[in-house]
């Protein structure tokens, strides 16, 4: 009983949180309700969850910047509404520096989004954050552009 | 015949009988030699340029007996000249042989203060044996003499193993031609975990993969590798025996289990896990992962441990400052040491085997670049020039260092004289070379 009414209390702070920090989430989730992308389904490709599921970093940056608040906050509440799905917070770095310490810095990316989400109410058995280093780039290229696209974390959802 | 594989004899690998000066950047070496070793085909290209401080000038005779001879002579002119120490006389017009008298006062004349020579026999059941001699043309006798046998696909190796000897006998430095390297090659999108040569031949794949493979360190016997591979989606640590190819998981916590380091003994590695947050060092036991413990605990970052040579304390990357620096921290806990204070970004320690030289890359004006410190002095000294040199490490007789550079858009293998006068990259035509990193003595 206990147990329930705290996974009630936390989603409960979970939709205040989202629903106080940003209007773009209602706007996105409005607007693409015609072709599904208001669904909450990650394995749904025409989901926000699959869609959008991607917060950059600036460079030396790790923590989550104020523009992917809400994304965080979309993936947040769908994960307290689904206790049971797992999720992996996989954090990436740009080519620039060595394998091991670009994996650690990966990892305070990833780290960056789970405690945000841990905030919103997210259980810490659900979320597990792991790190690509450089060695899984997106981008191949060695442009600026290029770099900030790998400066990234992704939610990767677990079936 | 040949050395059981296609093996063209390099070409000009002399420096020419033209005296060098020392200190100019005058000996330029270039070798171009085609491998076929199983599946792990490549083509390598090894460039040499600079000399040693001191440079002894030796005359390596081709071995008398055998064709064979003439390319056991050739590894070993090979190795030497790598190691930049050594200034090759020409042998031309001799043929000598391991009873041969040597004149000594000719090569004198000549202008080798050694003289090496041997001869190579096919024994009845086709393996070989190779007898060695080194004569000092100085003091006019006889340095050394070494008889050594194998098969036709291990001369290779023995030439490695005389030219050992000729380095010890000459430097009073034991010699690291007959050792391996490890690195992990990239081609496409396929991983190889490969152990080659010290001089980047006969590589053999330990471990192909379609998953990053990153960090492998060696064992201090030879005999283990462990390394992160990403093959279950995320880095994890193995233990891969080379004799056996059998490899198992030593570390696979929730998170990343990454950096893995040996103590000197080979009971221990030293692990970064990220299982209770950020990256933070653990040792557990190498061959079954058992008695986790954790080293270190800071808020953000530390990772990249290597053990001192004493086993009693460990090196590693920590940003516990505001920007990555290397500290030094006991076993049992208490407040690391900071030990590099130059510029902004210094990571990936490597301590020499005598405990008193610290390698790291260093992050200058944009570049990255392989520094060295003297512990004792503090002093630093850049060994190379960028512009994205990784991953470093210590020859075992400490004498030379192994780093990734980038060299026509790829990551290819280099070497630096660890006083940073001679540099040489071995290139790999059809793929990238990262992570190399040099392997222990042969036991």
């Amino acid at each position: 009983m206990s147990r329930i009414a705290k996974a009630l209390t936390t989603a409960a702070l979970a939709v205040s949180l989202a629903a106080c920090s940003s209007v773009s989430l209602d706007d996105k989730a409005g607007a693409g309700g015609a072709d599904g992308s208001g669904i909450l389904d990650p394995f749904n490709p025409q989901s926000i969850l699959a869609k959008q599921r991607s917060v950059y970093f600036d460079f030396n940056s790790y923590t989550v910047s104020e523009q992917y608040r809400s994304l965080v906050e979309t993936h947040g509440k769908y994960l307290v509404s689904t206790p049971q799905q797992r999720v992996v917070i996989e954090g990436n770095t740009d080519a620039r520096g060595g394998s091991e310490y670009n994996l650690a810095l990966g990892q305070r990316r990833a780290e960056a989004v789970r405690r945000m989400l841990t905030l919103l109410g997210v259980s810490d058995t659900q979320v597990e954050t792991i790190s690509l280093g450089k060695e899984k780039p997106k981008a191949l290229g060695n442009t600026d552009a290029d770099y900030a696209e790998n400066r990234r974390a992704d939610f990767n959802y677990k079936r | 015949m040949t050395f059981n594989r296609p093996y063209p004899a390099p070409s000009a690998c002399k420096t020419s009988g033209t005296a060098l000066s020392g200190w100019l950047l005058a000996c330029l070496v270039t070798m171009l030699a085609l491998l076929f070793a199983g599946a792990a085909q490549a083509q390598l290209r090894v460039d040499i340029s600079g000399t040693g401080a001191q440079q002894y000038p030796v005359a390596i005779a081709d071995f008398s007996g055998d064709a064979a001879g003439s390319q056991i002579a050739e590894v070993i002119r090979a190795d030497l000249t790598r190691s930049g120490q050594f200034r090759l006389i020409a042998t031309t017009g001799s043929t000598l042989n391991v009873d041969s008298t040597i004149a000594f006062d000719e090569w004198r004349t000549r202008g080798a203060d050694f003289i090496a020579y041997g001869s190579v026999i096919r024994l009845s059941d086709g393996r070989f044996e190779v007898k060695y001699r080194l004569g000092d043309t100085v003091k006019r006798g006889s340095l050394d003499g070494f008889t050594v046998s194998g098969t036709e696909k291990e001369l290779r190796r023995m030439s490695h193993q005389i030219a050992d000897r000729i380095y010890e006998k000459i430097t009073g430095i034991k010699g690291v031609f007959a050792t391996r390297i490890a690195y992990v090659l990239k081609q496409g999108k396929t991983y190889e975990l490969q152990i080659a040569d010290a001089d980047g031949q006969n590589p053999q794949v330990a471990l192909r993969s379609r998953e990053p493979i990153i960090s492998p360190a060696w064992s201090p016997d030879g005999a283990r590798l462990a390394y992160v591979s990403f093959e279950s989606g995320k880095p994890v640590v193995y233990v891969h025996h080379l004799t056996t190819s059998k490899r198992a998981p030593v570390a696979n916590y929730k998170g990343n289990n990454s950096a893995p380091a040996w103590s000197p003994d080979g009971n221990t590695l030293a692990v970064v896990l990220t299982r209770d947050g950020l990256s933070q060092i653990y040792t557990l036991g190498a061959n079954d992962g058992s008695n986790l413990r954790r080293v270190t605990r800071s808020p953000l970052i530390d990772t990249e441990p290597v053990f001192a040579p004493d086993g009693r304390s460990l090196f590693f990357t920590s940003d516990r400052s505001g920007s990555p620096q290397i500290y030094q921290t006991g076993l049992d806990g208490g407040e690391p040491r900071r030990i590099s204070f130059n510029g902004g970004y210094n990571i990936s320690p490597r301590i020499s085997p005598d405990g008193k030289t610290l390698l790291t890359v260093t992050r200058r004006d944009g570049t990255y670049r392989i520094a060295s410190l003297n512990l004792a002095t503090g002093a630093e000294s850049l060994l190379t020039d960028g512009r994205d040199d990784q991953s470093p490490s210590f020859a075992p007789n400490g004498m030379q260092v192994l780093y990734a550079a980038i060299q026509g858009g790829r990551s290819v293998l280099a070497g630096v004289s660890s006083d940073g006068r001679v540099r040489q990259t071995l290139s790999v035509l059809n793929g990238e070379i990262r992570e190399p990193t040099w392997g222990p003595f042969s036991q």
